[in-house]
């Protein structure tokens, strides 16, 4: 099956059981309610139990899954109109940030967002959603329309990480990113972040500089993946799950430590297991969030980024 | 031995190898340049402040080196000098790392800061070390960093940095680390919106999480030559794409040609650039 991940077998294998005998039952006719029903309970309780514990490297795989709802299928449903607007004015078009004017239960936003691929060619495409410098230069020109025409800027995070090739050293990677950090510091509008699937180091905060940080359950939201810190700290990448429990990066670490303002739940088996339902429940978050910040000056918004960043940090005694 | 052995042609000196002899001039009588391959005295390369005096290979200077020959003497005031770092991850053997850093450096983390007089201007300064853990930002460096910024905007004055900072984010602090980024940027947007200079002085290294945030935001950005400068790691590079990277590449040089550094200058002309720029936006 597309896109299975390990945790997610025991689960399918049993549903497939059942799908068996749902058919064995009707083609021939006969009754297997009580074996389908007593199959179906086992197959609920096993869900929860695998669910409600998934450790972080499970969670990582979450955030990964090729299934996941991507930033276009949120804009696609979130959203009454959407328009895409391409192009950082300098350069070119990066396609693994996309943005444009969108508008949200009849309110004007401005929607950002890294986007994946789902097969090989729109990787291909999307460069995996790792994006060049021209991409945090098209966000930023985006919301420095957003700040002056008073719209919110709603942007969703998805990434690996910024793209590390020759190309992007070339015009500039750091440059872009600390200055898309610098810049939504000091944007005089509402700026609602949600991560919903991997949050990877610069490449993420260069969009991740918000009044509000969402994130859904199962994404995770980190300085290094947990490759490249095993890779770092056993020369092996293969301890990755190791590693991924030293790094605390899921949504319940992030909100212990005051990074993030509210964990968004997913369905029982993950976002990919009921995409309506985690789109309506990111769109309430979200609204909520942005009613709030509607009531605070422009004055108000950035001194509550600047200190909101300001008190990140833990000190030795 | 066998007779085989007495021909295999062996190097004249012992090297110290690239590595240790970037971090440190070893207490030794001689150094090799890595530049040049020649054997350079050491008392020669202290007095030309690890210089080359050959081929100008600029050897890495610890964060006081730095500061000695960078501010007028005796007018150091230093800011938050016993701010530590904690583990608030648990993450595995961090505090030994740092105990190891500290004894080696004699400083609680990989920045200092404070206020001086450099050629004769009034300026808060930031050094970062990359002795200490590559000079890699935590809660602390960008902590410091950030107050700091405040303490420029406080006292209206310019704002030097100069980063030795290869660490880029401590992946030790895991997420804090990557949020000092958006904290220092935040911090120097501040600065810029005060109307106060912003000065950086790249060396060698500075990349990831640090250049990619507060090194990168300079009105000004100079960079020792030589010195590598970028955001994702020469090897990190070489694994994604799959094939050698050419000479030169994220070297200042490279930077400039880019468009991503004002001005390469040599360490003996630092300060005097310094001047001559604080002249121009202070005077």
């Amino acid at each position: 099956m597309v896109g299975l991940i390990e945790i997610e077998k025991p689960v399918k294998e049993l549903e497939g059981k059942i799908a068996e005998l749902k058919n064995l039952a009707e083609t021939q006719n006969i009754d297997l309610s009580e074996q389908i029903g007593n199959l179906e309970e086992r197959a609920e309780k096993l869900k929860r139990r695998i669910y409600r514990n998934l450790t972080p490297w499970q969670k990582t795989q979450m955030a990964r899954h090729p299934l996941r709802p991507y930033t276009l299928d949120y804009a696609n449903a979130l959203f009454d109109e959407y328009i895409e607007l391409h192009g950082d004015r300098h350069y070119g078009d990066d396609k693994s940030i996309v943005g444009g004017f969108a508008k949200l239960d009849g309110k004007p936003v401005l929607f950002i967002g890294h986007q994946k691929g789902r097969n090989t060619m729109e990787n291909i495409e999307r460069n995996f959603g790792c994006a060049h410098p021209e991409g945090y230069r098209k966000a930023m020109r985006l919301m420095e329309q957003a700040e002056r025409f008073k719209r919110p800027i709603l942007t969703f995070i998805d990434t690996q990480g910024a793209f590390c090739g020759i190309e992007a050293e070339e015009r500039g990677q750091s440059e872009a990113i600390a200055s898309s950090l610098r810049f939504m510091s000091q944007l005089k509008t509402p700026v609602v972040a949600v991560i919903i699937g991997e949050g990877g180091s610069g490449g993420a905060i260069g969009l991740g500089v918000a009044n509000r940080i969402l994130m859904l359950e199962n994404s995770v939201y980190s300085v290094i993946s947990p490759e490249g810190c095993a890779a770092i700290l056993w020369k092996d990448a293969g301890r990755a799950q190791e590693a991924a429990d030293i790094l605390r990066l899921t949504a319940v670490d992030l909100k212990k430590f005051g990074i993030i303002d509210e964990i968004i739940p997913e369905p029982v088996g993950g976002a990919h297991n009921d995409c309506e339902k985690t789109i309506s429940a990111v769109k309430r978050a979200v609204k909520r969030h942005l009613g709030e910040l509607s009531a605070m000056t422009s004055e108000e918004l950035v001194s509550d980024r600047y200190d909101k960043f300001r008190r990140m940090g833990v000190l030795g005694e | 031995m066998t007779l085989k052995d007495w021909f295999i042609k062996r190097p004249k000196y012992s090297s110290t190898g690239l590595e240790s002899s970037h971090l440190r001039v070893p207490d030794g009588l001689m150094t090799k340049c890595p530049g040049c391959e020649d054997v350079i005295y050491n008392k020669e390369l202290e007095k030309n402040h690890k210089v080359c005096p050959k081929c100008s290979h600029h050897f890495r200077l610890s964060a006081r080196e730095r500061l000695d020959i960078t501010i007028d003497a005796g007018s150091f005031e230093e800011y938050d000098s016993d701010m530590s770092s904690a583990n608030p991850l648990d993450f595995p053997e961090y505090e030994s790392k740092l105990a190891k850093s500290m004894s080696k450096t004699g400083q609680t983390d990989a920045v200092i800061t404070g206020q001086a007089t450099v050629a004769g201007y009034k300026t808060v300064i930031a050094v970062t070390d990359f002795a200490f853990m590559g000079g890699s930002m935590g809660s602390v460096v960008g902590e410091k960093i950030v107050t700091a910024m405040e303490r420029a905007i406080e006292l209206r004055l310019p704002v030097l940095v100069i980063s030795a900072s290869g660490g880029g984010a401590r992946m030790q602090e895991g997420i804090l680390s990557l949020m000092q980024m958006a904290k220092t940027s935040a911090a120097a947007a501040r600065l810029r919106e005060a109307g106060l200079p912003y000065i950086v002085v790249l060396t060698d290294p500075t990349m990831g999480g640090v250049a990619a945030s507060f090194a990168s935001l300079g009105d000004v950005i100079m960079a020792e030559p030589g010195a590598l400068i970028g955001f994702a790691g020469p090897r990190v590079i070489e694994q994604t794409i799959r094939q050698k990277l050419p000479e030169g590449f994220q070297r200042a040089e490279f930077q400039l040609e880019h468009g991503f550094v004002d001005i390469i200058v040599m360490r003996k002309d630092i300060v005097a650039t310094i001047s001559t720029l604080y002249s121009f936006y202070l005077d």
